[in-house]
């Protein structure tokens, strides 16, 4: 591998780590939020959030890039709080990458959260539990299986994007070239020999990943 | 501790509109039993003074705490209201074994002292489930974990919904018995679901009667079941409850002999009373027959001394009658036919004939729940 190829996975892993922690963090309260509510625009937010499934990667990342324009809202803000330019920039990757894994971990959240009996929520609080407490003691002993997943599915789908940061990225080595953009470049050189590694090394990591989070829900229950 | 309740709550459901409307207040203290029909509103109430009803319109307090008020925008949640809750479908958490689900309830108690997980463990009889999960418990089992788990919260007010259904005949008594153990060693208010009045008539020192959303009456179990107007003495199973005190045992014929006021002797079948305890007895109305002199050629062993104190009519070819025995009360159910024959009267004194003399909340010997 290349030194700019390292620094490629470096990037891409670094990226990954990032995004699936900010992932966790905003996806939890959004599929809590959507499991129990009963609004009727309720729809419109799991479409919302289910956009990136289908839509081209390209539409997201033209969208950003211009959002992401010094001359915007978003733009000028993050210029002023920060000092540095949003477009082509890693933080610019990392909101991509959110919003693009998104459903990954909404999805398979919400799905537990759903599952779950509602009563023994119930019987917590009349026990004194409080609802961060009855959310930890209760509800995540119970759904952690769905916690894996969307976290799984969180990485590993950062790890794999390549349309959205192909857009707002800018390809710039060592700063915000990914492994995806990194074998684009080989093959567009005809370095077949770099693109193998690249190409190999990403598909079995992402059959492995896979194959972990399946095995791991092999015969799951609910609980235990 | 005084409750104070006036709730309204609507549910609209397919095609059934459930409304309850209820205002009462009520001494907590003892075990206090709301009965009703299926469908009554006694689940509701319950979850209204649990917290679980945000719906719900109205004030609800207990003591100097107010727990809810829908006109003040009060409405405390209800982890902080101290109150534990027994569900009908027990509802134990399927992650945790038994001595962790015991343990959540403890570790989050209400109180800084209160019984610890030996003592409920000896309460209930669960020494031998602890390690078990609740998918692998028998129905009994789960209700006694429940009950445990309930009592290790250390709370102001239980609530009990149903305990004793799914449980089998046997499991019942001794489970009724560790109920009121647990009443008497937590000295907490209970406040029981039942719709069965044989399980209230041996549990509950007040009674609370709930129809179609509604409170119809409440009062001291024992005065509640003899007054004649009310539905509860009109229902198939009719039936009085009197308080007699363990006199004698009489070995030769097998019965137990008790006082009835100052001088009116009862016999029961023998069981293991002690001399003088109190007990409670329950005498069905239909069991009851009315003699103007005493019988003395009657294979009836009890036959009491008493005065009509009240005659009502119900309509359906019989009359309910309400005897006095000094002080206590009696139910009679005859055909109006009899009475009109008899010329009864109120104020007049005649014989009761009881034919079947239940005897309630026996003593069981400690460590009966081990064995369902």
């Amino acid at each position: 591998m290349t030194p700019s190829d390292i620094s490629a996975v470096w990037i891409t892993l670094k990226l990954a780590f990032i995004s699936s922690a900010i992932l966790m963090l905003i996806g939890i309260p959004i599929a809590w939020r959507l499991s129990q509510s009963h609004w009727r625009l309720k729809p419109v937010i799991e479409a919302l959030v289910a956009l990136p499934l289908i839509l081209p990667p390209t539409v997201l990342g033209f969208y950003l890039l211009l959002a992401f324009a010094p001359d915007t809202l978003l733009g000028t803000g993050w210029q002023q709080l920060t000092g540095t330019p949003l477009a082509f920039s890693f933080s610019g990757l990392v909101i991509g990458s959110v919003i693009y894994s998104l459903p990954f971990v909404v999805q398979p959240l919400q799905a537990g959260f759903e599952q779950l009996p509602r009563d023994i929520l119930e019987a917590a609080a009349t026990m004194g539990a409080k609802p961060l407490d009855r959310f930890i003691s209760i509800v995540m002993p119970i759904t952690k299986r769905s916690f894996i997943t969307a976290a799984s599915l969180a990485f590993a789908h950062t790890v794999g994007e390549f349309g959205v940061v192909l857009m707002i990225g800018g390809n710039i080595p060592g700063a915000t070239q990914v492994v995806s953009i990194a074998l684009y470049d080989h093959v567009e050189t005809m370095n077949y020999v770099q693109a193998h590694i690249l190409a190999g090394g990403l598909l079995v990591f992402s059959l492995l990943l896979l194959t972990a989070v399946y095995w791991g829900n092999r015969g799951a229950r609910l609980w235990r | 501790m005084t409750l104070r309740t006036a709730i309204k709550l609507q549910r609209v459901q397919a095609r059934s509109r459930f409304e309850l409307d209820v205002d009462f207040e009520l001494a907590a203290k003892g075990i206090t039993a709301l009965y009703g029909q299926s469908g009554a509103g006694k689940s509701s109430i319950l979850r209204c003074i649990a917290g679980l009803e945000r719906q719900a319109v109205g004030t609800i307090s207990y003591g100097d705490h107010q727990w809810q008020s829908t006109r003040q925008q009060v409405f405390v949640a209800p982890e902080q209201r101290a109150v534990a809750y027994v569900f009908q479908d027990n509802r134990l958490f399927p992650h945790l074994n038994v001595e962790d689900n015991l343990r959540y309830a403890l570790r989050r108690r209400y109180a800084s002292h209160g019984p610890d997980i030996n003592d409920a463990v000896e309460w209930f009889g669960l020494i031998a489930l602890l390690a078990h999960y609740p998918a692998q418990l028998s129905g009994g089992e789960s209700r006694r974990v429940a009950l445990a788990r309930a009592a290790l919260s250390a709370p102001r007010l239980m609530l009990l919904d149903e305990p004793l259904s799914g449980v089998d005949k046997a499991g019942k008594a001794s489970l009724l018995q560790a109920i009121r153990h647990l009443q008497q060693q937590l000295a907490c208010p209970m406040l029981y679901i039942s719709h069965h009045i044989d399980e209230i008539s041996q549990i509950a020192d007040h009674l609370m009667l709930l129809e179609a959303g509604k409170i119809v009456s409440q009062g001291p179990l024992i005065e509640l079941c003899s007054r004649i107007e009310e539905s509860l003495a009109h229902e198939q199973d009719a039936a009085a409850i009197l308080q007699c005190r363990v006199v004698a045992n009489d070995a030769a014929f097998d019965l137990t002999e008790l006082l009835c006021g100052d001088e009116q002797r009862l016999y029961v079948s023998q069981s293991q009373l002690r001399l003088h305890q109190l007990v409670r007895i329950r005498i069905p109305a239909r069991d009851v027959s009315i003699a103007l002199s005493r019988p003395d050629d009657s294979s009836i062993l009890n036959i009491l001394h008493t005065r009509i104190d009240a005659l009502e009519d119900t309509h359906s070819g019989r009359v309910l009658l309400r005897l006095n025995i000094s002080g206590q009360y009696l139910l009679a159910r005859i055909t109006r036919k009899s009475a009109l024959q008899l010329g009864l009267h109120k104020g007049m004194s005649v014989y009761a004939q009881i034919k079947s003399v239940a005897l309630l909340n026996q003593a069981l010997p400690v460590g009966t729940l081990d064995h369902e």
